[in-house]
Order: C-alpha cells, then structure tokens, then sequence
C-alpha cells in the first residue's frame, strides 16, 4: 500500500514538472503579447514592463526562476493581465468557491447517475433502459451553455426566491451546481450500467440466484461493489476536473471561481497564470487518482496483492 | 469533508424560501445602486487604467477639479475645485480650490495633491507604465517631461538661451521618425529589403555597406564606429537620447547630426555641455527645470498653465487621468511611481476624495463602494452606495436584470435588443455616445496604398444596412470619423455611393481582375466581430468584385498585428475621451502610437498645429473640420458607425440621462421609493 502511494507521489512529480515544463515553452509560443492594450504601448514602456516581469530574460534563465521562485521563495509570480494581484492570491481566493461548487456537484451527480446506471442494468434492454440511457446521452450531450440559460429562464425567473445569476445568497450554488451535475451523472449512469452489467452475468450472480438468495440482497451484497469500479476509476479525474470550476458555468452564474482564470490566462497571454493553473491542477489530479487508485484497493481485494 | 459541504447544501434548501424580495427591492430600502460593470476591474489607480469599466468605477470614489452636469453635456460644475477663470488667451488658468474638499480620511485636498499626481502621472521612468500620460500634454512642457526631452527642458525653458526654442527645434532632437534602429536588430546589411534600404540611402555614399550590428548593439561606443554608422546612429537616436559619452564624442564633430544651418556651432557646443553637464549630475530634479505647467500657488490655489490656448480645459479636467490622487496615502505605500506592486488601491488602503470611498472588493464577484462621510458636497449625495457587478455575459446580465438583480445593464446584445423593445420599452434607452468604428487600412500595402482605391473600399459600404440590418442599437452611419456634438461641423465626406465607388475602383487603375494578393480583413474573434466583419465582405464583392478574406484573432492578438502592421485591413473603434474633435484627430499624426496605418500628412498636422493655437472657439473648429477634410479625402480609415449605447434602466432610478460621453456623475443620482 505504502508502496503505491510513494510510486504514485513520484509519478505525480514527474508529470507535473513535465507538464509545467511543456506548458512554459508553449504558452510563451503562441502569439499574442501579454502588455498589448487598446491603447499604444511605447517601445520604452514595453521594454519596462518586460523587465519588471522579467521577461526580458532569455527563455532558459526565464524558466529557471520560475522554479527557483516557487520552490524557494513559494511564489508563483504576479498576474500579467490582473496586474498588481499575485497569482497564489487569485486561485487561494477562488479554490474555495470551485471547490463548494464542485463537491455539491459531484454528490448530486453520484445521487442521479449511479441510481440510473443500476436500473439500467437491472431492466436491460427493456424501456427502463432505453430511458435511462437516453437520459444519460442528453447529459452528455446538452452542454451547460445551454443548460445554465435553459434554468435561467424557466426556473430562476418565475421563482421568486432564486436568482438568475449571482454568488450572494444561499441557493445561489443550486442552479450552477444542476447544471454542472449532470455531465457527470450521464457518465456515471453509462459507467455504472456498465459495470453492472458485467458482473450479473458472473458465475457468483448466478449462483446466489440459484440458492435463492433475493435480487435486492444480490444487488447491495454481492454486486453494487465490485459494479462500481468503472465509475470510481472515472470519479478521480471527474473530482479534480469539477472542483478547479468551469468557465462557462462561472460566467452563465456569475460565480467567483476559477473556471474562468484558465481562459483568461490564454487569452490575455497571462504565462504566469497559465502555468500556476496547471501546476495546481497538475497535483489536484494526482491526488484524485491516488486517492481513486486507494478506493479501487479497498473495493477489490484481488489488487491489493498485485 | 463532504459532511461538512453537504449540510450547507442541504440547509439552502431549507433557508431559500425565507427571502421573496429581490436583490434590487432590498438595494431599493438600502439606498444601494446596483449596476452591471462587464468585468473585473484592472485596478482602480487612476494613473494606470484606461478602460471604461474601471472610469466607472474610479468616476465614483474620485473627484477632479470639475464635475459633470448630470443632464447637459459640455457644462461643468464645482468639484475639487469652487471656482476657476481662464487668462483672455486661454493659456493660463486659475482653480480656486474647495477648502472644504477632504480626502475619504479627513485630509484636506490640496493644490500639493494636484500637482504631485500630475507629476506621478507624466513620470518619465520607463518603468512607469502609466497608458493615458498624453492626457496631460496639454500641460506646458508636459510632453517635453514625460518624454524625456532633455534638450528642450534645458534649452527651451531658458529666456537667456542665445536661441529660442522655435528655432533650435528644428535641430534632430528626437529622432528620426522614420528611421528607428529596432527595425535593424538582428539583420543583416545584406538581407535588407529595399523599404528599408530607402531609409538608409540618405546616408550612405555610392556602394557602401555598414555594420548593422554595431549600430544596434544594446551600448554603442561611437569610436568603433565608421563616419556613416556614427552619422546614422546619432540621427536615429537623436540629441535627447544620447548618453554622455556620445554626446563627448558628438562635441568633437557635431556635424555628426542634423542640426541644420540655423543652429551656429557655439550654440551647438553650448546645447551639448548642457547636456553633458545634466548626465553627470545624475539628471537631477528634472521636474524643476523642466517647468511643467503645473504649480500651487498656495494650498488652495492652483494654476495651470497650457501649451497652448485650450478654452475646453474644464471639460478636460474631468478624465480621471486628472484626478487628485492622495500624496500622504501614495507614499504610504511605495514611491511616487511605485506602479502596480503598491498596495495603495487595495480596500482599506484606498483614499478617495469623490462621493463614495471604497467598501469591498471581491474579485469576479462585486465591488460596493459605500457614502463617504468627508465629502464637502455629501447633502447632495442621495445614495449609500452602489454595488458594481462583473458581468462578462451580456445575456446572463439581461436575464438578471428583468429578474431585478440590477438596476441598471452595461450594455443590450444586439440579439436582445429586439426582445428588450418589446419587453422592457420604458426601460431600453438608446443614446448617442462619442465613439466611432472604422476600418483602419495599411497604406503601406498594395493595392491599399492607391488612395482612390481605398476611396472605393469607403464609399461602398452600405453603413445604414450595418447599422439597421444588424447592430440594431440605434446607431448612425458614419460620414467621418469625428461624431457630431456640440459646435463641431462634421465635413460628411464619406457616403455609401456604389456608382461613385465603381467610378473610383476604376480611377484607380485597378479592376476586378486586375492581379493583387489577396486583402485580408482582421477582426477579433467575436460572434458580433465576425458578423460585421461578413456584412462588409458581402459588400465589396458584390459593390466592386473584389474578394476579401476575414482573419479572426483573439484581443491581444488582434491588437499586437495592428501595432505590427501586420494586416491589410482591420475593423476597430474609438471612444473620445473629452468633448472635443482632437480626440479623434490627434491620433492619425504619422507615426502616432495608435495610427498604425502607416498613413501621415504634414497639411495634416499643419492644421491641428494651427488648432492647437487658435483662442477663438468657432474659427478652432473650422480648422479641425479642415483637418479631418484632409484626412478623409485620403481615406486611410473608412469609417462604418458612430455609436450609441444602450442599456437597460429601472424607472425608480433618476437623474440619469443620456449624456455624449456617458460618464454619468453618481453623486446625483437618486433612487425613487
């Protein structure tokens, strides 16, 4: 066990800082300059900005202070578009948002999809089925710039007590959080359906059939477990993804999260951001696959001696 | 963890109920505005903002030396300062300042205030990265400060000089314009293209060849340097940028650079020790000698003096770039020029002398700015605050704006705005707003440098269909590209005409067939960009035949390839500053930061020069007619639009009406119970 998790430590390393690194070199690639404005910049005043971000310094140097930066001072630079503001300060003011957001997403989410996928799989290829499944398509293929309006108009609007958009009052996080919910709940209910699936048709299934045993028990005992596997390898990368927010979401809501600081940093060419973003979002999916990795040991005993 | 998340989650459920009243009915008792403010501020020092989302907010917290009349345009009233009188040439002004007037924390604001931010703003530091200085130009010898131009703040400023100004200037102080030695860096002599090759030429004798290196070199020593290198080197850069050692070398033969024939060679080697003697004194206290127009008489009293006759000066004043800003709380927090790494605009920091002092600022989520108790005017002020949200989605904020969560949108989608006249017909207002869009053309480029061509491209656009077809917002075909206000006759020269338009193509030599590389119409990468950027390729293919490719680029791209010239054509836009046709015009001065077209006319600038100069009101206006005559008749910009703006407005808001510049004065407002 211990084993695992140092490997994985070690392997999280290793892509992080080949993430960063790939990152670095291809953000500063693309054009665009991160000081233009509607309004002319003279070549002084440039050259001044560049310096005092100390771009001005040839790549190789440029990229080895941005590690020494963090991992000695633990700064990770200053925003090039929100000038002024620290990029740590922008993500450790919007990580909390993201993460309420993205939590309560994640569990309504589970609460539909994992439901879904069962009776799926329990009424196979009868209208149980093909009603779920079609459920689950449109939840993957409706998108949340679709969505989020759809709710805007025909739930926040009539009601009084909601708001359109907006991060002030307490059921401000239900609408985004509905909306955001269901591309994981589709997933989760084709997983589950699958997973399932696969283990009623196992000999174990049968047998406990054979003894009697009633479906229900059959279901919670024998086969929701090992049922779930798919759906727990999906829900690592699916946590760290819903917890650093969504752009579109955000901007349809309103919310003060983090979603959107990964398109603003790519369009306004802010490289600090840019890579503050995905070293964070680098080590958050690591830790959701190790923790994912853990839950899958605990789940299957046939990999804890692997 | 999920315990602890999952019961706030399940207690808002319980708790949604408990409020039926809408966020504007709760503002509404509160005496809170609430208004849609389209992004996250980039700041709020008004020394380095230049977007109108932040003037909204800065127009707010801060006061300059007049204010804006809540319903006429053109018309100031008392702000920091009671009451000011213009000299009869309108050079010279006096502003009695206000003794009530205090900063947010008791302080009072002073004429010390005043020219300490106007000596903040027009900082010479390079790494003062302050974007509207030239708002400031209007200052004597503010231009000369800003830009370091030592030669004229040593010379120029001096009565006992053995020459005036007026004629030593024609000396190369600046530079060449057209000869800039970024243009050189990393090429070689031989691989110049023949554009370049002409700026050169000049200077180079039969078959020479120079080291392009050696002249562009990060420290150049003239002594390694061959007669011609020296020679282009000192005119490119120009006597002000020189360093001391140069300007040593210089003394010895200064033929090196043009002076030209009215400047005697004592003057010359008096212009030099000076110079010489200013570097090696480590170019101390260059704000006194250069004698910006600026001064406190006394704490109170604060006189100005222009460049040249400027009667509009009040209107001028009330562009946050001339805003006191706090000496006591600036240098609290850094230097005079600590630029954004100052924590001085940060809440609780911030010191403001306008109606409002800044209460919360919460990034992507709202900022509120609350009363503020040390106002001199505050029994005039009716609200308690005004809550400013971000709202990039424009549809998101119609949506929040008919479920009252706003008082008041940003701006109306074009696609909504036929659904906004239906539904909200007493709310929708659309309002005439200095601005205009046009499409900047790269005179550089083939076909695009043949005037008559570029005429054609202008007069057949059909700008009525872009504007009723399309935008939809109330705005008007463009005859120029000044707006029409107040006194200014605009000289309509530009109407959609395709007969004219053929006629032109034709003049020009060039014909549907005839072969030129393909034009290519940049934009960014808008949905609205992209419609109008079809709507005019429609145009000309079917007006004159010609085929025009659309290049769609995000922002700071879009604006990186027109500081490049990197483009052929290019749709863009302009929103005036201050009430006055210079801030259109000023801008298409050749080599001008945001001209780009490569384009410039000597009559051009002629005109404006004898504008700038000109005390009397209307004939100043028959001469920047004039101007923009000269510019229209050679076509580097066709204009397509002049603005409006159009938002949504609740009726229990009052005194807010249109205003040209849309700059509406908060401490007016009232909100109707």
């Amino acid at each position: 066990m211990l084993k695992i998790i140092l490997s994985r430590v070690i392997q999280t390393i290793v892509v992080v800082f080949v993430l960063v690194t790939f990152v670095f070199f291809a953000v500063r690639a693309i054009p665009g300059n991160p000081f233009a404005s509607d309004k002319a910049t003279s070549a002084e005043e440039e050259a001044a900005l560049k310096a005092y971000y100390g771009l001005d310094k040839p790549l190789p140097v440029q990229y080895v202070n941005y590690w020494k930066n963090i991992l000695v001072d633990g700064d990770f630079g200053d925003s090039l578009a929100m000038k002024g503001r620290k990029v740590s300060t922008l993500i450790s003011e919007s990580f909390p948002v993201s993460l309420k957001l993205g939590v309560i997403s994640l569990i309504l989410g589970m609460l539909i999809g994992i439901p879904l996928g069962i009776v799926a799989a329990l009424f196979h290829n009868r209208w149980q089925d093909y009603l779920a499944m079609v459920v689950a398509m449109a939840g993957i293929c409706v998108v949340a710039f679709v969505l989020g309006p759809i709710f805007q108009i025909s739930i926040a609007a009539p009601l009084d007590w909601f708001n359109v958009a907006g991060w002030s009052r307490t059921s401000d996080i239900i609408l985004p959080s509905i909306t955001l919910c269901f591309g994981v709940a589709a997933y989760l209910a084709r997983l589950t359906r699958g997973g399932m699936l696969d283990v009623l048709s196992q000999d174990y299934i049968r047998t406990a059939h054979a003894k009697g045993v009633p479906t229900l028990q059959i279901i919670v005992k024998h086969a929701i477990r090992p049922a779930l596997m798919p759906a727990v390898t999906f829900l690592g990368p699916a946590f760290a993804a819903i917890i650093t927010g969504s752009f579109v979401v955000e901007t349809i809501f309103l919310v003060p999260g983090m979603g959107q600081y990964f398109v603003l940093g790519i369009q306004s060419k802010d490289y600090n951001l840019v890579l503050g973003l995905v070293l964070f979002y680098g080590i958050l999916m690591g830790i959701a696959n190790l923790l994912s990795d853990i839950a899958l040991i605990f789940m299957d005993p046939k990999l804890r001696t692997a | 963890m999920f315990r602890n998340l999952l019961f706030p989650a399940l207690a808002s459920l319980a708790f949604v109920s408990c409020e039926n009243r809408s966020d504007v009915e709760i503002a509404n008792e509160e005496n809170i505005l609430i208004i849609g403010n389209s992004n996250e501020p980039k700041g709020l020092d008004p020394h380095l903002v230049s977007g109108v989302l932040e003037s909204n907010i800065i127009r707010a917290l801060f006061e300059g030396l007049c204010v804006e009349d809540p319903a006429k345009d053109s018309t100031s009233l008392p702000g920091a300062a009671l009451t000011w009188a213009p000299s009869d040439d309108f050079t010279e002004w006096i502003f009695n300042l206000n003794p009530e007037a205090k900063w947010s924390d008791g302080v009072p604001v002073t004429a010390v205030d005043f020219v300490f931010s106007y000596k903040r703003l027009l900082s010479p530091d390079p790494n003062w990265p302050a974007e509207y200085s030239e708002m400031l130009y209007f200052l004597k010898n503010g231009e000369a400060y800003n830009r370091s131009h030592f030669g004229h703040i040593l010379c120029g400023n001096d009565p006992d000089f053995p020459l005036d100004w007026e004629t030593l200037k024609k000396a190369n102080f600046e530079g060449e314009r057209s000869l800039k030695l970024e243009n050189f860096v990393g090429k070689k002599f031989s691989d110049l293209k023949e554009i370049d090759l002409k700026k050169l030429k000049p200077y180079l004798k039969e078959d020479e060849t120079i080291d392009l290196a050696k002249i562009t070199a990060e420290k150049v020593d003239l002594k390694n340097l061959s007669e011609t290198e020296k020679r282009i080197f000192c005119n490119a850069k120009g006597i002000d940028k020189l360093s001391k050692e140069q300007l040593q070398s210089l003394k010895s033969d200064s033929s090196l650079v043009t002076w030209t024939d009215v400047v005697p060679e004592e003057v010359r080697q008096i212009v030099l020790d000076r110079l010489i003697a200013h570097h090696e004194a480590g170019k101390p206290n260059l704000w006194e000698e250069a004698q910006v127009g600026v001064t406190a008489v006394d704490d109170f009293t604060l006189k100005i003096t222009l460049r040249g006759p400027v009667p509009f000066l009040p209107e001028i004043t009330k562009h946050y770039t001339w805003y006191p800003v706090p000496k006591h709380i600036v240098l609290r927090y850094g230097k005079i020029n600590t630029a954004f790494s100052s924590q001085w605009t940060r809440p609780g920091n911030l010191v403001s002398n306008g109606p409002f002092k800044l209460k919360t600022w919460r990034t992507n989520h709202f900022l509120e700015v609350e009363k503020n108790p040390h106002y001199w005017d505050r029994d005039q002020v009716d609200l308690n605050g005004i809550r400013y949200l971000p709202i990039k989605n424009y549809y998101t904020e119609t949506r929040m704006f008919g479920d009252g969560q706003l008082h008041m949108t940003y701006t109306v989608p074009s696609e909504l705005i036929p659904m906004a006249k239906k539904k909200y017909p007493d709310q929708l207002r659309q309002e005439p707003y200095v601005g205009v869009r046009f499409i900047r053309v790269n005179t550089r480029k083939e076909p695009l440098n043949n005037p008559n061509f570029r005429r054609a491209l202008a007069t057949s656009i059909d700008q009525k269909a872009i504007c009723e077809k399309i935008l939809l917002g109330g705005q008007k075909p463009a005859s120029g590209i000044v707006p029409p206000f107040g006194e200014y006759k605009v000289p309509g020269l530009i109407q959609f005409d395709p007969e004219k338009a053929r006629a032109l193509l034709k003049e020009s030599g060039y014909s549907t067939d005839s072969k030129f590389s393909e034009i290519k119409l940049l934009t960014t990468n808008s949905e609205s960009g992209l419609r109008e950027a079809e709507a005019l390729q429609e145009m000309w293919k079917q007006q004159l035949g010609i085929k025009v490719r659309i290049v769609q680029r995000e922002w700071t791209t879009y604006l990186q390839k027109q500081y490049d010239a990197d483009y052929d054509l290019c749709v863009a836009g302009w929103i005036g500053d201050y009430l006055d046709p210079t801030t259109f015009l000023e801008m298409w001065v050749a080599d001008g930061g945001n001209n780009n077209t490569g384009w410039g006319s000597k009559e051009f600038e002629n005109l404006l020069t004898k504008a700038e100069n000109t005390a009397d009101v209307a004939a100043r206006m028959d001469v920047l007619s004039q101007a923009e005559k000269t510019i229209l008749a050679d076509t580097p910009v066709l204009p397509i639009y002049w603005y409006t703006t159009n938002y949504l407005i609740r009726p229990e808001v009052k005194n807010w009406n249109p205003l040209l510049l849309n700059n509406h004065p908060f401490k007016f407002v009232k909100i109707e119970k």
